[in-house]
């Protein structure tokens, strides 16, 4: 039975990671080198983790799927990372900061933890910095910033269009330093396939080489997981091809609790669906939403006529054009958070507005900015997101303009976690976008780099370390602890398994059904009766699934099919608890909007009084329901009040 | 000598390599100069004059020593390069590589061969007589008569197509070796190195045009 | 479209591998090269044959993952893309399209189309960073940088290490990705500190790994999806020299 305890320390909002700073336990230097660290994943989190810890004395071992640390998905975010620094002199400070990103998460965050997310943000850019990334400068030689979606002030830091990559090479060079060292061991091309807990405490995991195919145990005194999002349930999103949920999803069935699984989050700016063959969503970056305007016909008729090729957007006079974003957000305009731009492009879709050869699209315009800025100007800024756009759709953004439409990005979801970063289980933690804790029900454009660097550079280490001091007369683990052969045989088991199946059907066409049921009725809107649906669906195309799945080749050798088999059988256990959990939350609030609750103009409609907590779902068996947990929210340093961006 | 060679790291190879490559392409300037005296309607007088300040000067004696290191460097370096570069791709593509690289890049080697063998003819026919390793047309003095070798040589149509072909080569050599050469070294910039590149054409043009027109003249002019 | 392709084929690292042709029918030309590759892999699973394994993962040109040499060019016919950027307008009905693995002596295949670029990542090891720990730096702002520098040192760092440029090279030289990294070190105030040292690190592991010499055809700079210039490995080459004639004996 799970007991949900936060942890978060006293004192006022501003003192408190001061004073657990001031107060949390230490392992002396000497103690240190004896005591080892498992870091699951090389993005963002895990990498500056796993540097970080090296760095203070630990010996690490890291694990990716990808041929290379440098591969892994923080590499696509390509607009900004946010800080406090207040460099522009617009009236930026920490608490404006901490304020933005908890009305942004749509006072679904624990306020605590958005707060020491706020006060470490300009250390991540000091320390970015000092390890070379190049981000933007003025003519003076001082960093240049720009402004994003959900703030007034212009706080976000950016490398081109290309962010997350160099902080991701950043990470990554901060690694290969380590690696040189012998302090980081690297195992590339590993599935972690299971949570090895003794005594209730996480000691190991179990993984699996994807070259050899050979099961490998490796254990450790604490096992920290930077395994990135869930969006890959909708079988199409932006994530990578190779996202999971897998070591996240078997965390939670070794009692580990999922937070909010249902906060997903649906990016406004995609290149639309083109066609049933595809095979993954790319993101325009939201940076485009300061200089582009967004709009659709007026006019049925005209929307129509687009659609079937008889009309073209630059035809269509300024008057028949409804810039909806302007018109119901006057304050924010195009700027309006991901959610609410998300949610306001599937209005005007649904209701017969929409364009592109499918009808499932909205313009994003660059006529008037490049009207005000000129060409060459409009090039500099996003001339690579430009560029990309015509690649993929083979149209010149210039002058047309281009067709974007949301899809799933990111999941503010995740295993819960205390104020230590720790799971429900004792020495495993969960850091980056694989746990729950900053974004509330939706995340402001930019936090994502923040949050991720945030966790791994400047609050894992300390935290890690009030958990360390009391392991130190713990002797290293060898893997050969009994709780490793029972772990690995139900690892086997399931492999074998998978491959007796060899049925009809492929891995790739259960996780595109699945999608479907996703998108369909657990997607943008959701209400009672859909969710009801999806939770009759879902089983069943399990069931299929563990029937009739066909993976050809071996297990003792690369075989791709099989690596995708045990991440879809994932996505079906996890779909489910998205959508009980969706069912669940009457409210809606963020990236989750019940059509059951809503204001008469169509805004989304919390409610405070019944919602105002993170549902914390437990594990209680294969075909059990899952026990919720519910972690009141407080709020101290602000108050409740429904989301306005008019 | 190859072995310490080898060792050098690949970016020290390719420094060596244009320093060298570079002299070697200076000098050529000089070689030309000479020959053109060829051309000269003063019965070899003042070819002559040159050659024997060539071969006699101390100054010069010391700078052939020079020249002939560089050549042999050049050349072994070249080599070691060449086996390197094989070496780090053992198995090939089924089909063959089409992007579009510097004009003759790809053939350093081939280019190379063949100026090495024409170096071979060419000591042949005037360096080892010179030296006295092989005999020659003598001239009245006792010298050899390298003026009238080269007419001699001129006349014949096979060594002339020889002697175009190898010099057409040179040419492509030079081409990409100078600004090659200034590359390796990091002589870089945004605003001279279209320059560069246009003075490496050039200056290929005009070595290998003018040494090529000399035995051409030769031959039509029926000198 | 329909079209024929010739794929190289081989189980793992010690097997022999061939060139084995494959028919795709009714591929859309707006779909991405890894699209028709889906499909053509959807068919072999569902003959119960060994799917093609390639190397992909974002998808979106970013992550340097994907690695085909497709008709004679690394990441395809297309320029400054990657392949899974690459779309099928690009070929025509009816094309025979070849498709192998990078080829380098550092770049062992693992299977089919997939090789190991684990030399890239011991290259940065040898020196691929500024030594900083996490903590205790100045303050974002403290050193100016002008602009021109931090662009050029952004244009370098745009690399994502996908050995386009080695599959290419004739020599499979890593010259353009290790310049990248150096140049991009070197032309910020932060890399000046330990640039001696990290030129000649660098420099002496791409040797060891068996990578080629760079003969300055400039193939990779026609072939990198991000558009690095040489430009960059004529810096490598000034720092080197300047590092090997400056450098303190100790410094390395």
């Amino acid at each position: 039975m799970i007991k949900l305890d936060s942890k978060i320390p006293e004192g006022a909002m501003a003192d408190k990671w001061k004073n657990y700073i001031d107060h949390a336990k230490l392992v002396n230097p000497s103690n240190k080198r004896k005591l080892d660290i498992i870091v699951v994943g090389t993005g963002l989190a895990g990498a500056s983790a796993a540097a970080s810890l090296a760095e203070m004395g630990y010996e690490v071992k890291i694990f990716c799927y990808q041929d290379s640390p440098r591969r892994a998905h923080s590499i696509a975010a390509q607009g900004g990372i946010n800080a406090a620094k207040n460099y522009p002199n617009d009236g930026d400070s920490v608490y404006r900061l901490f304020y933005d990103t908890v009305k942004g998460g749509d006072d679904r965050a624990r306020e605590a933890n958005v707060y020491r997310l706020a006060e470490v943000s300009n250390n991540i850019i000091d320390q970015c910095v000092a390890q070379g990334i190049p981000f933007a400068r003025e003519y003076g030689g001082l960093l240049d910033n720009r402004s994003f979606g959900g703030a007034q002030v212009s706080r976000t830091f950016y490398a081109r269009g290309q962010t997350g990559q160099q902080l991701l090479l950043g990470a990554y060079s901060a690694l290969s330093r380590q690696i040189k060292k012998g302090k980081v061991t690297l195992y590339n091309r590993r599935d972690m396939l299971d949570v090895v807990k003794i005594d209730g405490r996480a000691r190991g995991i179990i993984t699996r080489n994807l070259v050899t195919g050979e099961i490998e145990r490796h254990a450790a005194h604490a096992v920290v997981l930077a395994t990135g999002g869930y969006g890959n349930v909708f079988y199409l999103s932006t994530n990578a091809m190779g996202s999971n949920v897998s070591p996240a999803w078997k965390a939670y069935k070794a009692g580990a609790a999922f937070a909010n699984p249902c906060y997903m989050q649906i990016h406004p700016t995609c290149i639309p669906v083109h066609g049933d063959f595809q095979s993954k969503l790319t993101l325009m970056s939201e940076s485009l939403r300061n200089d582009g305007r967004i709009w659709v016909p007026k006019k049925k008729e005209d929307a129509e006529a687009i659609k079937a090729g008889k009309l073209k957007p630059t035809q269509i006079k300024e008057e028949d054009r409804d810039y909806y974003l302007e018109r119901r957000y006057p304050a924010f305009g195009n700027l309006v958070p991901r959610d609410v731009a998300s949610r306001a492009a599937k209005e005007r879709v649904d209701a017969g507005h929409g364009v592109g050869p499918t009808g499932i699209a909205v313009y994003l315009d660059f006529e008037e900015a490049i009207g005000r800025l000129g060409k060459s100007v409009v090039e500099a800024r996003y001339g690579n997101l430009f560029q990309m756009y015509e690649k993929i759709v083979d149209e010149d953004p210039y002058t047309t303009p281009m067709m974007i439409y949301p899809a799933s990005h990111y999941t503010m979801g995740g295993l819960w976690v205390d104020y230590n970063l720790m799971t429900t289980v004792p020495g495993l933690y969960a850091i980056g976008e694989a746990n729950f804790s900053d974004h509330g029900a939706n995340r402001l454009g930019a936090s994502a780099l923040m949050q991720g660097l945030a966790d791994g550079y400047f609050v894992l280490p300390y935290t890690i370390a009030d958990y360390l001091a009391d392991q130190i007369h713990v002797p290293r683990f060898t893997g050969k602890e009994p709780e490793f052969n029972d772990v690995e045989k139900n690892v086997n088991e399931r492999i074998k398994k998978l491959m007796s199946i060899n049925g009809k059907q492929s891995v790739d066409s259960f996780h595109k059904r699945l999608g479907h049921i996703m998108w369909e009725y657990v997607g943008m809107a959701r209400n009672e009766e859909g969710l009801k649906k999806a939770l009759e669906e879902i089983p069943k195309l399990r069931e299929e699934f563990w029937k009739d799945v066909r993976i050809p080749g071996d297990t003792a050798e690369f075989n791709n099919e099989l690596e995708k088999a045990g991440r879809v059988a994932d996505f079906l256990e996890l779909g489910e608890l998205i959508a009980r959990d969706a069912l669940n939350r009457t409210e809606s609030c963020g990236g989750h909007f019940r059509e059951e609750s809503q204001t008469p103009e169509g805004e989304a409609k919390r409610d405070d009084e019944n919602f105002t907590y993170v549902a914390a779902w437990e594990y209680k068996g294969d075909g059990q329901e899952p026990e919720l947990h519910k972690e009141h929210l407080t709020f101290e340093a602000i108050k409740l009040v429904q989301r306005n961006y008019k | 000598m190859s072995n310490s060679l080898l060792n050098y790291a690949s970016i020290t190879k390719k420094i060596s390599m244009s320093i060298i490559g570079l002299f070697l392409a200076a000098f050529l300037l000089v070689h030309l100069t000479i020959n053109l005296m060829l051309l000269l309607d003063d019965g070899g007088e003042s070819f002559r004059a040159a050659a024997e300040f060539m071969g006699k000067n101390p100054v010069i004696k010391v700078f052939e020593i020079i020249l002939f290191s560089a050549f042999i460097i050049h050349i072994l370096l070249g080599i070691i390069l060449w086996f390197q570069n094989n070496a780090a791709r053992p198995i090939g593509y089924q089909r063959a590589n089409i992007t579009k690289t510097s004009l003759m890049s790809k053939y350093m080697i081939h280019t190379g061969i063949i100026i090495f063998i024409f170096l071979g003819l060419h000591f042949i026919h005037f360096y080892f007589v010179k030296i006295g390793l092989v005999s020659g047309l003598m001239g009245e003095d006792g010298h050899p008569d390298f003026y009238n070798s080269a007419l001699e040589l001129f006349k014949q149509p096979l060594y002339v197509i020889i002697y175009i072909v190898s010099f057409l080569a040179l040419g492509f050599h030079l081409n990409h070796a100078i600004q090659s050469g200034f590359q390796s070294l990091g002589w870089e910039h945004s605003k001279y190195t279209p320059a560069v590149k246009a003075i490496s054409t050039i200056y290929a043009l005009v070595i290998s045009v003018g040494f090529t027109i000399i035995p051409l003249f030769i031959l039509i002019a029926g000198k | 479209m329909d079209l024929t392709l010739k794929i190289w084929r081989q189980a793992n690292a010690q097997a022999k591998g061939k060139m084995v042709e494959y028919k795709v029918t009714g591929v859309s030309p707006d779909s991405s090269f890894f699209e028709m590759l889906d499909v053509l892999n959807q068919d072999l699973i569902e003959k119960g044959e060994d799917p093609v394994a390639f190397d992909h993962d974002c998808r979106e040109g970013i992550c340097g993952t994907c690695s085909l040499y497709i008709n004679g060019r690394a990441h395809g016919p297309d320029s400054g893309v990657t392949t899974c950027q690459l779309h099928m307008r690009k070929f025509k009905d009816g094309d025979t399209i070849f498709i192998e693995p990078w080829r380098a002596k550092a770049f062992p295949i693992v299977k089919d189309l997939i090789v190991n670029r684990g030399a890239f990542d011991s290259i940065i090891q040898a020196g691929g960073y500024i030594s900083v720990n996490t903590g205790g730096v100045p303050d974002a702002n403290a050193i100016p940088i002008p602009k021109v520098n931090a662009d050029a040192a952004m244009d370098a760092a745009a690399c994502i290490g996908c050995g386009a440029c080695v599959a290419t090279c004739k020599n499979a030289s890593a010259m353009l990705f290790v310049a990248a990294k150096v140049s991009q070190f070197a032309n910020l105030p932060q890399g000046k500190i330990e640039a001696k040292r990290r030129v000649q690190n660098m420099v002496a592991e791409m040797d060891a790994l068996g990578f080629g010499n760079c003969s300055n055809t400039y193939a990779c700079e026609q072939e990198c999806p991000k558009e690095i210039s040489v430009s960059n490995i004529a810096k490598m080459n000034r720092e080197f020299l300047s590092a090997k004639l400056c450098a303190d004996v100790k410094d390395i």
